[in-house]
């Protein structure tokens, strides 16, 4: 009897002590949220809310300083939308083609092909960019090479399997009838993938770029790498740029006090940014099911 | 079944002639082709230049056991990714297990606090690895007094992990049958039992598949590390040194701009880390998938 009691004592505790793994990831969140918002928060209004998220002017070391980051903020959204300019269209054909046209034999090797482009390191993206893309605009396009345009190439290739994977379910999951259906109404193999199957797979689609977007607003070391880094407002799409991410790693190593603080209500914007992405996400994943 | 497959599948004619009839289809078909050749030969693209331009640096004293102004060795950058790697691991991988073994064995559905669990780890898979090094140089680093440190690193990175090996763990979880579970407790095991001894070792291989991930993450990230774990070039002195690893000694060697060509040899090195990586979590996967 007793040794009965003993492991429902255990039971009970063992079940509790995984509760309270489960809560780690809760308590994460709270922390991240806790210290990054109740360090930047203040130095936003210390500066000034308007000043800081529309001021032109980034100058950390000029006495006074100016702590403006709209540059940065349209150096983000401008090579996002650059990014996904390039990734999305690429990248949902290649979906549409692995899941309704890849031969089972071609499939072994392009699937994994794609899963190798998710797993290499943003620096080796980045060099890679630097190496090549970057000479390769500054030949052949104009303008310093590290760029805008060079940064939303290089992106653009690094979001393909986020969207590619998420698609590429997607659409998978719309049952086969709807295909057999459209062929059987006299629709040619494209005709009904593109008119019968791709738009059920619509919030799918529409969650796989969401993600895509927010991989590429959160994207660092590689954007450092080819952007050009200014501090100003692009004219075109050849001037270099700086994105909020950037700016955090590139003045973090020298700032201190204030400047240390605004970095850090950088990292505020862009996590008010990903929460925004996220929420958007899982509203669509919700849809899907 | 002949005569089937003789409907199903048009034979180079009956295609021509339909495309012919069909224009609109026939520039679909040609722009998927082309999207999926363009993602193939990206890739190929960068493996051959990057194997091209770096197998020819990857000389033996890259990997000296000191690294010097004058000999950029990779080597302790390595041994510092396998330390930050296993550190990280032991940290994540329990938690992530735990939890995954919470939210399939024991959470009721619906309730609201294993909601909040999913919102979170789901946010957490979200953010950008640059504000894990935010906050991790903002608690471990500065307010925990850690320094730039292999542990401050190692804690940043598996708050970074855990999302991915709960989503793994759990999934492997699921993909045990009911029926095994019920059988261990007709025989009457209880539930701990059940969980350690039938339902956790037929899930071992999409767990491992996804702890191996982790690891294809850990050795990939730069901004979550450059500031946490630090950039100290030689071998760590123990977990409250910095070291870097090969991800940021390749960052560094290219921001420098003096050592291109061993920037070239440390992404070989570190491609083929990446291609190892996703061949083991592959068949792992292929194997569960089989049971």
């Amino acid at each position: 009897m007793s040794k009965k009691n003993k492991t429902r004592g255990k039971e009970k505790y063992m079940k509790g002590f995984f509760f309270l793994c489960a809560f780690t990831s809760v308590l994460a969140v709270a922390l991240i949220c806790v210290f990054l918002f109740g360090n930047g928060v203040p130095a936003m209004l210390e500066v000034g809310l308007k000043e800081f998220l529309f001021g032109t002017k980034w100058a950390p070391t000029d006495i006074p300083p100016s702590f403006g980051i709209l540059p940065m903020i349209m150096g983000s959204i401008y090579i996002t939308i650059g990014a996904v300019l390039i990734g999305l269209p690429i990248g949902i054909f290649t979906a549409i083609y692995l899941s309704r046209f890849c031969p089972k034999r071609l499939y072994k090797i392009v699937k994994p092909a794609v899963e190798l482009l998710a797993g290499i390191p943003s620096v080796v993206y980045g060099f890679f960019g630097l190496v090549v893309i970057v000479p390769f605009i500054r030949d052949y396009v104009g303008g310093h090479g590290t760029s805008i345009l060079s940064a939303s190439i290089l992106l653009g290739i690094m979001i393909l399997p986020t969207i590619v994977g998420i698609s590429e379910a997607a659409i998978r999951a719309v049952p086969e009838s709807y295909y057999e259906g459209a062929l059987a109404l006299g629709a040619t193999r494209e005709r009904a993938v593109f008119k019968a199957v791709v738009p059920a797979a619509k919030s799918g689609i529409m969650a796989a770029i969401v993600l895509g977007v927010g991989r590429a607003i959160g994207e660092t070391m590689a954007v450092i790498m080819v952007a050009g880094n200014q501090t100003r407002l692009p004219n075109s799409i050849l001037d270099g740029i700086r994105t909020l991410t950037s700016n955090i790693v590139m003045e973090m190593g020298y700032a201190a006090d204030l400047h240390r603080e605004v970095l850090i209500a950088t990292g505020v914007v862009l996590f008010t940014f990903i929460l925004l992405i996220n929420l958007g996400f899982s509203a669509l994943k919700r849809r899907m099911r | 079944m002949r005569q089937q497959s003789s409907i199903n599948q048009m034979n180079f004619r009956q295609k021509y002639h339909s495309y012919r009839k069909h224009p609109g289809s026939f520039l679909l078909f040609l722009l998927v082709n082309l999207a999926a050749i363009a993602t193939f030969a990206i890739l190929l693209f960068l493996i051959i230049y990057i194997l091209i331009k770096g197998l020819p640096h990857l000389t033996p004293s890259l990997f000296a056991l000191k690294y010097n102004s004058d000999n950029v060795s990779m080597f302790p950058a390595i041994i510092n990714t396998v330390a930050l790697a296993l550190l990280s691991l032991l940290i994540a991988a329990p938690l992530g297990i735990f939890t995954a073994i919470y939210l399939v064995e024991y959470a009721k559905r619906g309730s609201k606090v294993v909601e909040l669990i999913r919102l979170t780890a789901e946010t957490l898979s979200g953010i950008p690895s640059i504000v894990y090094g935010l906050f991790g140089l903002l608690f471990f680093v500065t307010t925990l007094h850690w320094g730039q440190s292999l542990l401050a690193g190692a804690f940043t990175i598996s708050i970074m992990i855990l999302p991915l090996i709960i989503r793994s763990t759990e999934e492997a979880l699921q993909a045990v049958p009911d029926l095994y579970r019920e059988a261990s407790f007709g025989l009457g095991a209880g539930k701990l039992r059940t969980i350690f001894r039938i339902v956790l070792p037929s899930a071992v291989p999409g767990i491992l598949a996804g702890i191996i991930l982790a690891i294809g993450r850990i050795v990939g990230e730069t901004a979550a590390l450059i500031y946490t774990a630090g950039t100290w070039p030689q071998l760590l002195s123990g977990i409250m040194g910095s070291a870097r690893t090969l991800s940021v000694h390749m960052y560094s060697l290219s921001r420098e701009g003096l050592n291109t060509d061993q920037a070239y040899a440390t992404a070989v090195i570190l491609l083929l880390l990446v291609f190892l990586i996703n061949a083991i979590s592959a068949f792992l996967a292929k194997k569960l998938a089989k049971g």
